[in-house]
């Protein structure tokens, strides 16, 4: 049986202290610890970003509430230090985006089959397409700039493989806009769900604007900027899920419901035993915070916590390889393409997506010609002529 | 603590195919597939013709600053008109001192790793290190007396300033990783002497080139203690390399 919300109190506020010595603790190893881990490590400073960006933009919309939001900001900056932090240096920018992109596509993959809400699936088996074509436009671009091989981070997991060419993803607004779920009537973990797409793609679309000018290559340069701009795409439909009747508490609410589901999540699956005490602490620091802002909830809008997040946490993430559940998508969804908050063929895409796009790509398409002839090979395409091993 | 060795033993080492052969016989799939179009640049040929049309449309790093004294201004146009270019001579100038100054960081870093790995180099003291961190940093010394002379600026940063800071990002990742070895870092220390010993070559012959003897001769003895920097740090290297693939 998973854990209950609301029967563990976690670790009190006042007890949740850092130094900086434990912050910039021993990093994993790129080459030693399972890429899991590293997907665990980069979702979970996502989810903590988000927090951040969360508790930031409530404050500017409630007076009333801004001591208890810079409170529990405040060990959330540090709890997003110490995570991503986690991270070694020897890792390049490159590499690191390799490991952004295992995380968009296992992660989705794995949130897609959990979701019991068909039309929430159905966005995230859209999205999921798009960051796997991700994959293989950046595994092209480290092969062909770096010389290294992204299946080093993968650790054979993911596939590398096209998947809707991100030369078609650019869209017009209006197209990247979805209905939302009912707040009323949609399962906590539909919305839990949303959150951490959200957060995911969020994170990964402000890693990309930070890393993208520290490439001194223009191929490198105008992929990163071809990519931030879908990943845009991405926050801007997986927020439209959210329902925006919610009020700032109940959101509040799912938001610290969702660093304890996805923090238990990782305890679940850890394979390395100093990362899962991280996990652990997290994890009950987390439903420090969740009982601190359940009280809140009461105090303000006189209703029970339980009503939003439910009894006990879902079923964990999944953190595993979804290759079968990819592939099955990828044969079948590829040519889908949105018509405002609809998935239609291929031949009904509107045309402002496809004057968009084509404006965005008439001087070049950077994902096209960082891939241009590129198939994925063991030890990189250099090694095609020893392709067996 | 990990000792040089540490970095040789068997482990968990999961970034290669043979680790997991299941998951690695799926990967190959990969591999069947052909995204070959008519038309299409293979093998990064369409990346060369990207790179092309942006080398011909960029700006250079940045400019030389010009001599900001009036001896020095003299001088510098003095230089002009004999055909040579000052500039250039305070841009290799400029460089060296960024080497120096950087490589000075460098050492005082390897003397943190080295400190606590000493036992590993028996014979070897600190004072080996330290005796080279002040000989780096009496080499931008110099140079700095130099650009001094010639009337520039030798707090500005000139292009090749700036991309010797480039290409050695990567040794001061290598060495200032707390993860990184005694023999790790001595390589990547090693890589550091060799480029900085083929700067004073090409330092000494545009010296020569612009007449300026005096220098001339300080930079021959800031480039024989160059060539005994890389004599030590490869015996060191060498050492504790030979030495960790004999033992068992």
């Amino acid at each position: 049986m998973t854990l209950a919300f609301f029967e563990d109190r976690g670790t009190p506020l006042d007890r949740q202290r850092f130094t900086w010595r434990e912050l910039a603790g021993k990093p994993i190893s790129k080459l030693d610890d399972d890429a899991f881990t590293r997907v665990r490590v980069i979702l979970m400073n996502g989810i903590e970003s988000e927090q951040m960006r969360f508790l930031h933009a409530a404050a500017r919309f409630n007076g009333e509430l801004r001591l208890p939001f810079a409170q529990v900001r405040r060990i959330e900056q540090h709890q997003q230090t110490m995570v991503n932090w986690l991270l070694s240096a020897d890792h390049s920018p490159l590499e690191t985006t390799i490991g952004y992109e295992q995380v968009a596509i296992e992660v989705t993959a794995a949130l897609a089959q959990q979701e019991p809400d068909p039309y929430l699936a159905q966005n995230y088996r859209f999205g999921l397409l798009e960051d796997f074509d991700h994959m293989y436009r950046y595994t092209a671009l480290l092969d062909r700039l770096e010389g290294k091989d992204s299946n080093n981070i993968l650790q054979s997991y993911t596939d590398v493989l096209p998947g809707r060419p991100t030369v078609v993803e650019h869209r017009s607004p209006e197209n990247d806009l979805r209905r939302p779920y009912d707040r009323r009537s949609a399962a906590p973990i539909s919305k839990l769900n949303a959150m951490t797409l959200v957060a995911a793609e969020h994170q990964t679309h402000d890693y990309y604007m930070h890393v993208g000018p520290l490439f001194a290559d223009p191929v490198a340069r105008q992929l990163y900027a071809e990519i931030a701009s879908i990943e845009e795409q991405h926050v801007t439909q997986y927020e439209s899920l959210l329902d925006p009747t919610q009020t700032l508490l109940e959101h509040w609410l799912l938001h610290e419901a969702n660093e304890v589901y996805n923090y238990y999540s990782c305890v679940e699956a850890e394979s390395n035993p100093r990362i899962k005490a991280i996990w652990e602490r997290m994890l009950s620091y987390e439903l420090g915070h969740l009982h601190m802002v359940g009280e809140l909830f009461k105090q303000h809008e006189r209703r029970d916590p339980k009503e939003i997040v439910g009894e006990r946490l879902p079923k964990p993430i999944a953190f595993e390889s979804q290759r079968e559940f990819v592939r099955e998508t990828l044969a079948q969804e590829v040519d889908l393409r949105p018509s405002g908050p609809d998935f239609v063929s291929l031949e009904e895409e509107p045309q402002s997506s496809i004057d968009y796009r084509n404006q965005l790509n008439s001087e070049g398409s950077p994902s096209e010609i960082v891939a241009a002839g590129y198939v994925w090979r063991p030890g990189t395409e250099i090694m095609r002529k020893a392709a067996s091993f | 603590m990990q000792e040089s060795i540490d970095s040789t033993r068997m482990g968990a080492n999961r970034t290669g195919m043979q680790t997991s052969p299941i998951h690695a016989k799926e990967m190959l799939e990969n591999t069947e597939l052909d995204v070959r179009e008519s038309g299409a640049g293979l093998d990064g040929e369409a990346i060369a013709e990207m790179r092309a049309d942006y080398i011909r449309d960029a700006d250079p790093l940045g400019s030389i600053p010009p001599p900001a004294t009036a001896k020095g201004a003299v001088k510098s146009g003095a230089k002009m008109m004999t055909g040579n270019r000052p500039q250039a001579f305070i841009d290799k100038l400029s460089e060296r001192l960024a080497y120096e100054r950087g490589g000075t960081r460098l050492y005082e870093a390897a003397i943190a790793k080295f400190l606590e790995h000493a036992a590993e180099l028996p014979g070897v003291t600190v004072s080996d290190f330290t005796e080279i961190r002040d000989q780096e940093a009496a080499h931008a010394l110099l140079i700095k007396e130099c650009i001094e002379q010639l009337g520039a600026d030798p707090t500005a940063q000139t292009p090749s300033a700036a991309l010797v800071g480039v290409e050695t990002m990567g040794f001061v990742n290598a060495i200032t990783d707390p993860r990184t070895n005694l023999a790790q870092t001595l390589h990547a220390l090693l890589a550091a002497e060799l480029i900085d010993e083929a700067g004073w070559e090409t330092l000494i012959a545009v010296a020569e080139n612009m007449g300026q003897n005096d220098m001339v001769a300080r930079f021959r003895e800031a480039e024989q203690h160059e060539q005994e920097h890389i004599f030590k740090v490869r015996g060191w290297y060498d050492s504790l390399t030979i030495e960790t693939g004999q033992l068992v």
